[in-house]
């Protein structure tokens, strides 16, 4: 398991320290983490995320079998072009893997989904998709890029024709368009504004020697990670897992229970949970003391601890440690535990920074 | 590139030690150590006075990615410390040998020194690692 995107060379003649990422050999940073990590919220930064997976679902029952499989409704895509962000349940409501569903046509949806989950993911939609008319096809040769930051659209324009720059601006979040055989789309994983961009393999290399032209800053999963973070964005595998449902998760937006006849993968149990009540919920934590918060440190109130660090990190744009924590109860103080000491948070909604693309553009406008 | 200046000395566990006089040793960690970290983002120094034993854990320095102790590597009680690094802590990152110290220490018994690595065998060792 030590796979490459078509971007590996390029990482490395940038000077990329290249670390195993779910099976893939993926740029931790490019010398600066930090500087990275600014490049994005200030002006342009851009990710490879070739790794991740895509998997085409193409058919007559595809909109039938997602609206199964999908916790949120893709119903909602009422017409080509838009996307939405979904989990992907077990039977428990657990969460399989979280996921973006673009319709490009009533009979093919794309699904992208995390790389450390794409076998899982396919297994699963492959034995539930046998009673379906439809084909379910990953599509390795495609490589994904994303091009992030206010200044990003503008930097990447004078690389498209005309009309397909003021197209990709014309997008609103969650929006898309297909070019030829390149699909580009209002999303990300930063709390920027920008696009990812999906096109074959092939033209990975050129593209991204473009973008560098253009003074976008090549960026790593170092600070992929900080600006997911701020951004309040969860990662699979460690904010959510099979064993975690999205109430507990800050996904509770993300089910959709509208259609009472829907019975999707999940329902019952989540329907269920939520009448009992919920117990733990994901929040955001801000420590004011020097130092970084990190993954599994417990957190306490009162003497008794109600819950731990599922993602801790050093926020570089608030210049102080932040954190996803699954807690118990309501409190608005808390401390968390490291190396023996207890250091005073505060517990906060997330995210911890504005969107900006919220500033300008109404949000989550599929929903 | 990593640097190894000939000047210092040089533990298996990443710290540098410039010898300063017959009592007196300045200690940071490598270029190497700084490079593996990435952006440093805290630096927990010891208390003034303290007594260290060899090999104890003296500091704690925490990037973003992760957070790592710093050992003594000798014995000693600690003479100063480097406050700058309280609001710069990226000053280890860019001048792990310079302006990235982290503390001096009174040394107790200069033979201890005699244990340490030079320039030489110090970046043997992080190549034989890479």
């Amino acid at each position: 398991m030590n796979q490459k995107t078509p971007l590996y060379e390029i990482h490395c003649s940038l000077g990329g320290q290249m670390v195993d990422f779910s099976g893939w050999q993926m740029p931790l940073n490019y010398g600066s983490q930090i500087t990275e990590h600014h490049a994005v919220r200030r002006q342009a930064g851009m990710f490879d995320v070739s790794h991740m997976g895509v998997i085409d679902v193409c058919g007559p029952d595809a909109e039938v079998f997602l609206r199964y499989v999908l916790a949120n409704d893709v119903k909602k895509l009422d017409k080509e072009g838009k996307a939405l962000y979904s989990c992907l349940l077990n039977p428990r409501g657990g969460v399989i893997d979280d996921l973006i569903a673009y319709r490009l046509d009533p009979e093919f949806y794309r699904l992208v989904v995390n790389a450390g989950r794409r076998i899982v993911d396919f297994q699963w939609l492959a034995q539930l998709a046998a009673a379906y008319r439809l084909n379910l096809i990953e599509r390795p040769e495609l490589a994904i890029i994303a091009v992030q930051g206010p200044g990003a659209l503008e930097k990447l324009s004078p690389l498209l024709s005309h009309d397909l720059a003021a197209s990709v601006k014309a997008l609103r979040p969650f929006q898309f368009l297909i070019a030829q055989d390149w699909q580009i789309s209002r999303t990300g994983y930063t709390g920027e504004d920008g696009v990812e961009i999906i096109l074959p393999a092939e033209s990975a290399v050129n593209f991204w020697k473009d973008l560098l032209k253009q003074g976008i800053a090549p960026c790593g999963l170092g600070a992929r990670d900080t600006l997911r973070l701020e951004a309040g964005l969860n990662l699979y595998g460690v904010d959510m897992t099979e064993e975690t449902t999205p109430f507990e998760s800050n996904l509770e937006w993300t089910i959709d229970w509208l259609d009472s006849t829907r019975n999707f993968i999940g329902r019952e149990a989540l329907a269920k949970i939520k009448q009992q009540g919920i117990e733990r919920r994901l929040v955001g934590l801000i420590m004011s003391e020097p130092g970084v918060l990190r993954n599994h440190q417990p957190v306490w109130h009162q003497g008794e601890q109600i819950g731990e660090i599922t993602s801790g990190s050093f926020s570089p744009t608030l210049g102080q440690a932040i954190a996803m924590a699954r807690i118990s109860g309501m409190t608005e103080t808390a401390s968390v535990e490291r190396r023996g000491k207890m250091i005073a948070v505060k517990i906060v909604k997330l995210p911890f920074i504005g969107r900006s693309v919220h500033e300008h553009l109404p949000k989550r406008i599929t929903l | 590139m990593n640097t190894y200046p000939k000047e210092l000395l040089y533990s298996t566990t990443h710290e540098w030690v410039r010898i300063e006089n017959d009592q007196t040793i300045t200690v940071g960690i490598t270029d190497h150590a700084q490079n593996l970290l990435g952006d440093l983002v805290f630096v927990e120094l010891p208390n003034l006075n303290k007594a260290i034993e060899m090999g104890e854990e003296i500091a704690v320095v925490e990037s973003v990615k992760t957070a790592a102790d710093v050992y003594s590597p000798v014995r000693g009680s600690v003479i100063g410390v480097n406050e700058t690094l309280q609001n710069m802590p990226g000053n280890v990152n860019a001048d792990p040998y310079g302006e990235g110290w982290l503390f001096k220490l009174k040394i107790i018994d200069k033979n201890e020194l005699k244990k340490l690595l030079d320039a030489q065998k110090y970046q043997k060792l992080v190549e034989s690692h890479t």
